[in-house]
């Protein structure tokens, strides 16, 4: 029966690239996909071509550390670096190349995921751009728009791979995307059997976190996970009917077995028995599996449903500032302390008329990663940090709150320290989710090729 | 009645898509299962998580992996990118809800 490997290269912008290295070397693999987009990536980049508009892709080491790896060993890539500037991260390694002497590359730029310009049109169409979650009406938010980008599926990267193409860059994709093309294109899968679609789009969502299905970020016996200094990346080997085992590359470290498999595979899942992508919706609620040996778990019987008729927009809206700023206190009485500067900010703001729409005061070593689920009445901890953060309409608030801190060393309670944790106001971010027409955006869709002289 | 901390009992991953946080919760031993599905339900999770998460929690079962799946809504003061909180991203929800107590028997 056909087969094919696909290894996972990157699992957000800042991942190791070492671990892709591994998987290029020893992971025996054809393809390496990476997808590099959180939901929050794109407002990044979107303020980064702001400034310099050949900006706006995810630049890292990932092309520097795998370009040339990857080429000889004859491993395609696949990833969604491109950000909100495809073109821009096909230039980037178009240079690249030709600066490692590397000839015959075919690079593939996909775009059509950026709406943005056609939001206006698609109203006047009366597409309903309501955000899924709250419900709320889009002329809200129209004229704080950061970014509005649709998720793509796999069919363009399939084509891309039809026509030769070596490296492939896209913008905005459903995150397995990257994985499944290959799959498509390898095993001669058609767009409507959703079985084999689904269990393509599993074995992605199952690599889509690097190596949060090999150990990483794994809540169980974590201690008794093997070298996690050189974890192992996924690797999925897949087959023409669909089943599938995960495994890592040989001498890495990390686990595969079904618990670490498991964690991944509910990971940021709503309904389970309904995955919705572009391609197809998979119902995790079908598959088997098993281990079948060291670091190998056997994945067969996925089932899956027609593809929706829509396709998901990811907007980005400018919803003001968070100043931010830390004191810390030591023993004795460290949260007592750090209570009484809360008290003392508290007041402080009150008369000097700073005025904000929401603030936290958190407890670091107490309950900042708990909130009112923290147990205890943190009488004897060896020190706090008392962190407060501000939602304000204006910067220059957002910017004036954390300098009220650094006086409080010398005004407030004893041991205040570190008040060098200042941070620059943050601009926030909402995010809105609407559904389009599936053909409103796969019209704007385009592929382009050039290859490496 | 004895009671034990969910910590003993199962492992779990939590992640955020939006303003909401989903969390996988899985059992160690096969024969917990029936227990967790009648100890931790959707409605006692929402209480547990009460002052964190405002709004719906949804259970969802996955036998086939021996798994739960809770879907809770409002949960991330506005999702991560406006948040104001240390864990913007939800990824402490899953650790904070193996500190449910349970009833076994």
């Amino acid at each position: 029966m056909k087969s094919v490997r696909i290894g996972a290269g990157q699992g957000f912008w800042g991942d190791s690239p070492f671990p892709a290295l591994d998987v290029v070397r020893s992971g025996n693999v054809k393809y390496l996909a990476c997808d590099a987009l959180a939901e929050l990536t794109l407002a990044i980049l979107q303020k980064a071509r702001q400034k310099d508009p050949d900006k706006g892709y995810v630049e890292d080491l990932f092309f520097k550390l795998l370009l040339q790896p990857c080429r000889q060993k004859g491993v395609k890539i696949l990833t969604n670096a491109g950000g909100i500037n495809p073109h821009g991260a096909g230039r980037m390694v178009f240079e690249l190349a030709r600066s490692l002497g590397i000839k015959g590359l075919k690079i593939a730029v996909i775009t059509g995921d950026d709406v943005l310009p056609k939001l206006a049109e698609l109203r006047e169409k009366g597409v309903d751009l309501s955000d899924m979650e709250s419900g709320g009406d889009i002329s809200t938010i129209k004229d704080r728009i950061v970014f509005a980008n649709a998720y793509l599926g796999a069919k363009p990267m399939v084509e891309a791979l039809e026509m030769g193409a070596d490296v492939i860059i896209t913008g905005r994709t459903s995150d397995p995307a990257q994985f499944l093309a290959p799959m498509v294109y390898e095993l001669g899968w058609s767009w409507d059997d959703w079985d084999r679609l689904a269990a393509g789009i599993l074995m992605g969502h199952l690599m889509e976190c690097s190596a949060q299905s090999t150990g990483g970020n794994f809540s169980g016996d974590w201690w008794n996970i093997p070298d996690m200094e050189r974890i192992g990346y996924p690797v999925a080997e897949v087959y023409e009917n669909g089943d599938a085992v995960l495994t890592k590359p040989e001498g890495t470290g990390g686990r595969v077995d079904l618990r670490t498999v498991k964690e991944q595979m509910l990971y940021e899942v709503h309904d389970p028995t309904a995955y919705i992508t572009p391609d197809v919706v998979a119902d995790f609620t079908s598959p088997r599996l098993v281990v079948e040996g060291p670091d190998r778990v056997r994945i067969t019987g996925m089932k899956g449903k027609p593809r929706p008729e829509n396709l998901k927009v990811s907007i980005g809206y400018s919803d003001g500032w968070m100043g931010e700023g830390t004191l810390k206190y030591s023993w004795p009485n460290a949260l007592k302390k750090a209570r009484k500067a809360e008290e003392i900010t508290r007041k402080q703001f009150a008369a000097l008329g700073i005025s904000f729409d929401e603030i936290l005061f958190e407890y670091v070593g107490y309950n900042s990663l708990s909130g009112p689920l923290a147990t205890g009445d943190g009488a004897d901890l060896n020190e706090v940090g008392l962190r407060i953060a501000m939602r304000t309409s204006d910067k220059m608030t957002a910017a004036r709150m954390p300098r009220l801190l650094p006086p409080l060393a010398l005004n407030g309670p004893p041991t205040a320290t570190g008040s060098g944790g200042m941070a620059r106001p943050r601009e926030l971010i909402g995010m809105w989710s609407a559904l389009v027409p599936r053909d409103e955006v796969e019209k704007q869709v385009q592929i382009s090729i050039r290859e490496v002289g | 009645m004895p009671r034990v901390m969910l910590v003993e009992l199962a492992h779990a991953r939590s992640g955020d898509k939006g303003n909401t946080v989903n969390i996988g919760l899985f059992p160690y031993r096969e024969a917990d299962y029936e227990l967790i599905k009648r100890e931790v339900t959707a409605e006692k999770v929402k209480e547990h998580f009460a002052g964190l998460v405002d709004g719906e929690v949804t259970r969802y079962e996955v036998s086939n992996i021996q798994a739960f799946n809770f879907v809770l809504r409002g949960a991330l003061n506005g999702g991560a990118s406006r948040s104001l909180r240390s864990d913007s991203l939800g990824k402490c929800f899953g650790a904070n809800l193996l500190r449910m107590y349970v009833d076994i028997e």
